[in-house]
C-alpha cells in the first residue's frame, strides 16, 4: 500500500468520524437520585452506537437526554452541555419541538397512534412542514419503503396502524419518525418485544438507515450490539465505564469491569 | 387429595354465593322492568306523543307532548352546556394537574360534586338563579341539570385520558408535538368513545332526575318553549300524575315512566356497545 492510498483512507476515517452529538460533562438527576455522573461523549455521524449496561444504569435515561424527553417531568434535570451539530440543546432558549424534529425517537413497545397508517405517518410530518397533498403521498411513500413496510402496508394505507402486527407497527413507528427527516433517530430497545424475525427485521434495516441517519440506540442484547452497532458504549451505575469501537469492546476492552459484563460474569 | 377436595369446595360456596348475589339483584330489576312494561304499555297511544298534558278530570286522554318536548329541550342544552365545561376540565385533570394542588383540589370537589343529592343542586340553583329573577323558568331546570353533567363527564374524560399510556404520549412528543397537539390528536382520540360513553351516561342520568328540576323549572301544564317560563318536563309531570287521584293521570304517569325508562335502558346500552368497540381495538 503506498502512501498516498493510506492518506486517503486516513482522510476518509477521520471524515467518517464527525460527532453529530456530543455530551459535555453531562449530569442527571431524578429528583435527588444522581443517575448520570459527568458523561462525555461523541456519537459520531451516519454510525450506529450502541448502549449497553445492566438495568438502571443510565443507558436509556441518556437516550432521553438527548431529545430533551426528560423535560415532560417537572422533576428531571440535567446539567453540563449536549451538543448537537455543534450547537447547546440544553440551552433553555432552545425549542424542544425543533429539536426533537432533529432527533426522532423509537420505543420499547410499539405506540402507533389511534388513527390510519398513512395518518401515522403525515401526523409528524405536518408539525413540521407545510406541503400539498401529492408531496405528501410521496413522502409517506419514502418513509414506508425506507422501513421496509411498504410491500406489506401499500394496500391499507386508510386502516388503522393498530391493525399490523407487533414487528409491523414497530417499522411504522421507525417509517413515522425518519418521515420527520430528523439527523439522529434514537432507538430504546426497540426488540425486545418482538420475535426473531420481526427482530431480524429491524436489524437488516438499521443496517440501511445508517447510511442517512445517525442511530444510537439501547439493548439489553449484547448479541445485537454487536452485530449491528459500529461504536459501543458499556455504561454502569450512571457512569461511561468504556465507549469504542464495537469490535474492539466485545473482543479486547480496556476495563475488567467492561469484559465481566460482555463475558456474562457480571450483569 | 385432600386439598384439592377443599379447593373445589371452596370454590363451589363462593360460586353459589356470587351467582345468589346477581341473582338477587337481577330479581329486582326484573321486577321493575316488568311493573313498568306491564302498567305503562297500556298508555302508550299516539295521544301520547301529541296531544298536552290534560286538566285535571278533563275527561279527555291527553299526553305528554309538552312534557317529552320540555324534557328534550331541557336536556339537550344542559348536555350542550356542561359537556364541554367537563371535558375541559377533565383534559385539565388529566393532562396538566396530575400532581398539582390544584388538580387535587379540584378532583376532590369534583368528587364530591358528584355525589352531591340531587335535591342540593336544585336548591341551590333556586336560591342563587330562581329566588333573584322571582320565577321558575326552564333555564334555571337546565342550569340544574349542567350542574349534575359536569360532574360526571369531567370524572370519565379524566379516567379516560388517564387509560391512555404514557408510551404514547411520549410518542407524540418525541415528533416534536406541542403538547396542544398530543391531547387533540392523539390523547383525545385515542380515547373519544370513552368520553361519548361518560356523556351518555351524563345524559342518562340527568333524564330520569327530579328533585333539580322542582325547585327550577317546576313544571307547565301548557304547550311552552320559553325558557324563560316553567316548562314542562317528563321527570316532575310524572311525579305529580302518579301521586293524584285521578285514573287518567296515573295512567299517563305510568306511560311517561315507561318512557324514561326505554330511553335510559337505550342509552346505556349505546353506552355499552361503543365502549365494548373501543376495547376490541
Amino acid at each position: 500500500m503506498n502512501d498516498t492510498s493510506q492518506n486517503m483512507m486516513m482522510n476518509e476515517t477521520v471524515a467518517q468520524l464527525e460527532a453529530q452529538m456530543a455530551f459535555k460533562s453531562l449530569d442527571f438527576y431524578y429528583g435527588k437520585f444522581h443517575a448520570l455522573k459527568n458523561v462525555n461523549l461523541e456519537i459520531y455521524k451516519r454510525h450506529v452506537t450502541a448502549f449497553i449496561g445492566p438495568s438502571g444504569c443510565g443507558k436509556s435515561t441518556l437516550l432521553r437526554v438527548m431529545n430533551r424527553m426528560y423535560d415532560l417531568y417537572p422533576e428531571q434535570r440535567a446539567t453540563g452541555e449536549l451538543l448537537l451539530d455543534g450547537e447547546n440543546m440544553l440551552d433553555r432558549n432552545v425549542d424542544v419541538t425543533v429539536l426533537r424534529a432533529k432527533v426522532g425517537m423509537v420505543f420499547q413497545k410499539p405506540t402507533p397512534f389511534p388513527m390510519s397508517i398513512y395518518e401515522n405517518i403525515a401526523f409528524g410530518v405536518r408539525l413540521h412542514e407545510k406541503m400539498s397533498k401529492s408531496l405528501m403521498d410521496e413522502r409517506v411513500e419514502w418513509a414506508l419503503r425506507k422501513a421496509a413496510l411498504w410491500d406489506e402496508a401499500k394496500d391499507k394505507l386508510g386502516q388503522s396502524g393498530m391493525s399490523l402486527s407487533g414487528g409491523q407497527q414497530q417499522r411504522l413507528c421507525i417509517a413515522r419518525g425518519i418521515a420527520v427527516k430528523p439527523e439522529v433517530l434514537l432507538l430504546d430497545e426497540p426488540t425486545s418485544a418482538l420475535d426473531p424475525i420481526s427482530t431480524m427485521r429491524i436489524e437488516e434495516l438499521i443496517g440501511e438507515l445508517k447510511e442517512e441517519f445517525t442511530i444510537a440506540i439501547v439493548t439489553h442484547n449484547m448479541q445485537q450490539a454487536a452485530r449491528i452497532s459500529d461504536y459501543t458504549a458499556y455504561m454502569y451505575l450512571g457512569e461511561m465505564i468504556e465507549f469504542g469501537v464495537t469490535d474492539q469492546i466485545f473482543i479486547k476492552p480496556t476495563m475488567k469491569a467492561t469484559e465481566d459484563y460482555i463475558t456474562g460474569r457480571f450483569g | 387429595m385432600e386439598l384439592l377436595i377443599r379447593r373445589k369446595f371452596a370454590n363451589k360456596v363462593a360460586l353459589t354465593l356470587s351467582m345468589l348475589a346477581m341473582g338477587f339483584g337481577l330479581f329486582w330489576l326484573a321486577w321493575i322492568l316488568l311493573t313498568t312494561f306491564e302498567l305503562g304499555i297500556a298508555g302508550i297511544s299516539l295521544d301520547l306523543f301529541t296531544k298536552m298534558t290534560p286538566p285535571p278530570g278533563a275527561g279527555e286522554p291527553g299526553g305528554l307532548l309538552n312534557a317529552i318536548v320540555g324534557s328534550a329541550i331541557m336536556v339537550s342544552l344542559a348536555t350542550a352546556l356542561g359537556t364541554p365545561i367537563g371535558i375541559l376540565a377533565g383534559v385539565y385533570l388529566a393532562e396538566y394537574g396530575r400532581h398539582t394542588w390544584l388538580g387535587n383540589s379540584t378532583r376532590f370537589i369534583n368528587d364530591i360534586l358528584l355525589s352531591a343529592p340531587s335535591i342540593v343542586i336544585g336548591l341551590f340553583i333556586y336560591a342563587v338563579y330562581v329566588a333573584k329573577v322571582g320565577n321558575f323558568s326552564g333555564i334555571s331546570g337546565v342550569f340544574a341539570l349542567a350542574l349534575i353533567v359536569i360532574p360526571v363527564v369531567v370524572a370519565t374524560t379524566e379516567n379516560m385520558l388517564k387509560l391512555v399510556p404514557d408510551t404514547l404520549r411520549e410518542a407524540a412528543f418525541a415528533l416534536g408535538a406541542p403538547k396542544s397537539t398530543v391531547i387533540l390528536k392523539v390523547t383525545l382520540k385515542a380515547s373519544t368513545t370513552g368520553v361519548i360513553t361518560g356523556i351518555l351516561l351524563a345524559v342518562a342520568r340527568i333524564a330520569g332526575e327530579t328533585a333539580p328540576l322542582l325547585f327550577t323549572a317546576l313544571s307547565n301544564q301548557f304547550w311552552s318553549l320559553n325558557l324563560n317560563e316553567p316548562m314542562a318536563n317528563l321527570p316532575v309531570t310524572i311525579f305529580k300524575f302518579a301521586m293524584s287521584p285521578f285514573k287518567e293521570w296515573q295512567q299517563i304517569a305510568w306511560a311517561g315512566v315507561f318512557l324514561i325508562t326505554l330511553g335510559v335502558l337505550g342509552l346505556n346500552i349505546v353506552a355499552r356497545i361503543l365502549f365494548r368497540q373501543k376495547h376490541k381495538n
